[in-house]
């Protein structure tokens, strides 16, 4: 099974393990932040990988996500066995295997680690968290268990950087001198894996060992199913006689299961040894706190309200310093050059540009600081736990609930932050739910149309206005967007009668202050130079399309307000928005509008920028905003009625809370499903609902008015 | 007695004696420890009485309680 690489290819070695091993930590440790971030082929499933020094050489470390089984349900749990067998496209056969366990936790951790050393790949076990081991009572004679597992067992404390110059040195044995274990649990199983071999082979049909015995255990799994694809109804009856076989009439996941557990039990005899934990009393009694009824969820509402507040206003310095800068840089520039063609591109091209990727960065950091200490610390499953009731009525669980609650600050994070969530399903779902919660880009575009045209009106001796009613009306309208979208997605696209809410709930632990910095980093090189890129070249578009053509003005002469408007509609977004405007007109826009929406689909909130241009507003007053209001409010269609009445604004906020307008937001999605399929379909469901809403207010509102 | 995971209280432990239904959500818990054989702890319910947190092999583990009613215990007295 273990082919050999060729003399010059770099080796590939690959990391396994459960979650909540501290497999990322070690991943860290070794390849530091030299990371290569991408997609498993097919598959939304993130493929990390990274090189580093073994014994001289140069070895390319590939992760596989955490899994506790190699059992598959779905493509995306079938990567495990498709890296392991050399399956995966661009990846040769791995050299070795490293295979992280939980000192702390061996006999679930040995589970996984059973199945991989059957796949006869060349493996040493990485025994980490040893360091824990004391305070839970728990003594492992390690090199009788390295004895009993066949394979190199090397102790090591990932999250203090402890044992890795060990683990280099059995990784660089193991790939001098090349050794597979060779592990049989159920000798009927592996004849049966044999017999099967030999029949599919008369078929004309290849496969790996490690296929065919997922495809043999797990009926009616993804092995299976792709199995039966190249084979063909043939398979059917095969897998039915040799099932039977093997099992005599029971399903083999189950026989595996039990029969592996007991092989765990038999072969930690005497190796592993549990005492009382000294930390196990204190641990337990934090626990009664922190899941209590009553202290537990009030904890947790104090612990949401931080992470919310920290997202939403710790932020905003940052962010408006950020803005601040690549203003002043801009403007530097352009009083430094001659005004023209170079001078615009710089500044208002590529200076706003990376400021627009920029600015999302402290939201980003800060958000990630706390998912990354609440994982850390073991508290987010907690509060997955605590929140999963609630959830549960829209098709999600608990996990979804910090993803949601960020998304209230910017979607981008939250949307990054759904990495938590274990189900593929429940995490497209949230995914697709989160641009629906009211953002911080959101509030500027609410604030000024409420301002300038919902009556101040109040009722209950002025407790409730009608402005703050609106307000409140288009957070719940994101609110049940997103709600119904989550729903519908988890009815309509996978109607799995149960959506699963299985959670280790890892044991409390500190968080390690490198441990946390290090993947917090990786999160921001991650963002920076995947939707990075796409967001700042989308700012070089927009900017292409409002700058070009240019008109003749004498470069260098000033370019006055009036100047600029003519210009904005002249320019290609300017006749784009016009060609389009018949499309707005039910919705009671005019071009302008339609100019000042459109021009805000990269990015909502430019939406009052471009409104201050088209109508020409002087950029030199005091009170940028105060003019706005004014011109808006005098803004008349040709025949004389005003363009912004009271149902066409409502419409037009409406449109803004169900519309995705945000490139970044886009640029996340593909980014986290690892295809532009969601993305693409997030945009149009949530432009149509967008445009169907305003229609509806428009029109059902200028009907009230009048009658 | 047999009787299924989610009708223990919280403190109270049994073996694991199978599976009302051996279905792919059961087979998950089999490869998380919840095999036949295996002692199984209740810790406690979440506020709403749903899900629950077990312990089990040493490890703590919430589920929801439609997948503990899918369990079959023997209660340990």
């Amino acid at each position: 099974m273990s082919a050999q690489p060729a003399v010059d290819e770099i080796p590939v070695v690959v990391t396994l393990g459960n979650p909540n091993t501290g497999k990322s930590t070690l991943f860290n440790c070794l390849t530091g932040l030299k990371q290569k971030v991408g997609n498993y082929p097919g598959v939304t499933v993130e493929q990390v990988s990274g090189s580093t020094e073994v014994g001289g050489r140069t070895v390319r470390l590939v992760d596989v996500p955490g899994t506790y089984s190699l059992a598959a349900a779905s493509p995306d749990e079938m990567i495990a066995v498709d890296v392991l067998r050399g399956g995966i496209e661009g990846m040769p056969h791995p050299s070795a295997v490293v295979i992280v366990v939980d000192a702390t936790n061996l006999r679930r951790n040995l589970f996984l680690a059973s199945q991989v050393l059957e796949a006869g790949v060349p493996a040493v076990v990485a025994l980490n968290m040893v360091d824990r081991l004391d305070q839970e009572g728990v003594r492992i004679d390690v090199e009788a268990l390295a004895e009993r597992l066949g394979v190199p067992v090397v102790p090591i404390a990932a999250a203090k950087g402890e044992g890795i110059d060990a683990l280099k040195r059995a990784l660089d044995e193991i790939l001098r001198k090349p050794r597979a274990p060779h592990l049989v649990l159920t000798p009927a199983l592996e004849d049966a894996v044999t017999e099967l071999t030999r029949r599919l082979g008369e078929l004309g049909v290849q496969a790996s060992g490690i296929e065919l015995r997922r495809a043999l255990i797990d009926a009616g799994g993804y092995a299976e199913q792709r199995l039966t694809q190249r084979v063909g109804a043939a398979l059917e009856p095969m897998l039915a006689e040799l099932r039977q076989q093997v099992g005599g009439g029971r399903s083999l996941a189950t026989l595996e299961a039990r029969d592996r557990y007991s092989w765990i039990q038999a072969q930690l005899k005497g190796i592993e040894e549990r005492g009382p934990a000294p930390r196990r009393a204190a641990l337990d009694a934090a626990d009664r706190v922190l899941n209590h009824p009553v202290l537990g969820t009030a904890l947790f509402a104090l612990v949401m309200a931080a992470v919310f507040q920290a997202v939403f206003a710790w932020a905003t310095p940052l962010v408006d310093a950020i803005d601040y800068l690549t203003g002043a840089l801009g403007e530097a520039v352009s009083s430094r050059m001659a005004p023209g063609l170079l001078s615009s591109f710089i500044a208002e091209g590529v200076i706003a540009g990376v400021g627009s990727v920029v600015v999302f960065l402290p939201q980003i950091l800060i958000l990630f600081t706390f998912i990354i200490i609440l994982e850390d610390t073991g508290y987010m499953a907690r509060a997955a736990f605590l929140m999963d009731r609630a959830m549960r009525g829209l098709g999600l669980s608990g996990q979804s609930f910090i993803p949601m609650l960020s998304s209230f600050a910017c979607a981008v994070p939250g949307i990054m932050g759904t990495r938590v969530i274990a189900n593929r399903h429940d995490r497209l779902a949230t995914i697709m739910a989160a641009p629906f919660m009211t953002c911080s880009a959101r509030l500027p575009v609410y604030s000024l149309l409420i301002a300038a045209f919902v009556p101040d009106t109040r009722f209950l001796g002025g407790f409730i206005n009608l402005q703050g009613l609106v307000l409140f009306g288009l957070y719940m309208l994101g609110i049940v967007g997103g709600a119904f979208t989550a729903w519908v997605i988890s009815r309509l696209f996978w109607s799995r009668a149960k959506a699963r809410f299985l959670l280790e709930m890892p044991p409390y632990r500190m968080p390690n202050l490198r441990a946390v910095l290090t993947k917090l980093l990786s999160r921001a090189v991650v963002f920076l130079q995947r939707a990075g890129t796409i967001i700042f070249c989308v700012a070089l578009v927009v900017w292409a399309l409002a700058s070009f053509p240019r008109d003749a003005a004498p470069d260098g002469a000033p370019v006055d307000a009036e100047h600029a408007a003519q210009r904005l509609s002249d320019s290609y977004l300017g006749r784009m928005s016009r060609s389009v405007t018949p499309l707005f007109e039910p919705l009671g826009w005019d071009w302008k509008v339609t100019a000042a929406v459109i021009a805000s689909f990269p990015a909502r909130e430019v939406v009052i920028a471009a409104l201050g241009t088209i109508y020409a507003v002087d950029s030199a007053a005091d009170d940028v905003e105060g003019t706005l209001t004014a011109r808006i409010r005098a803004a008349r269609h040709a025949d004389g009625t005003p363009v912004y009445t009271l149902p066409m604004v409502i419409g037009l906020l409406i449109f803004y809370a169900l519309c995705l307008q945000c490139v970044s937001t886009i640029a996340v999605m593909r980014r986290e499903t690892g295809t532009w399929r969601w993305p693409a379909l997030a945009w149009f469901y949530m432009t149509s609902l967008g445009y169907l809403g305003a229609y509806g207010a428009y029109h059902f509102g200028t009907r009230l008015l009048a009658s | 007695m047999s009787v299924t995971l989610a009708s223990l209280r919280p403190g109270e432990s049994g073996v694991v004696e199978g599976f009302v239904q051996e279905d792919e959500l059961a087979q998950r818990l089999m490869q998380m420890g919840v095999v036949e054989g295996a002692e199984v702890e209740v810790l406690r319910y979440a506020p709403a009485g749903d899900p629950l947190e077990v312990r089990v092999l040493g490890y703590a583990l919430s589920l929801r309680g439609s997948e503990a009613a899918n369990v079959l215990i023997a209660r340990r007295d």
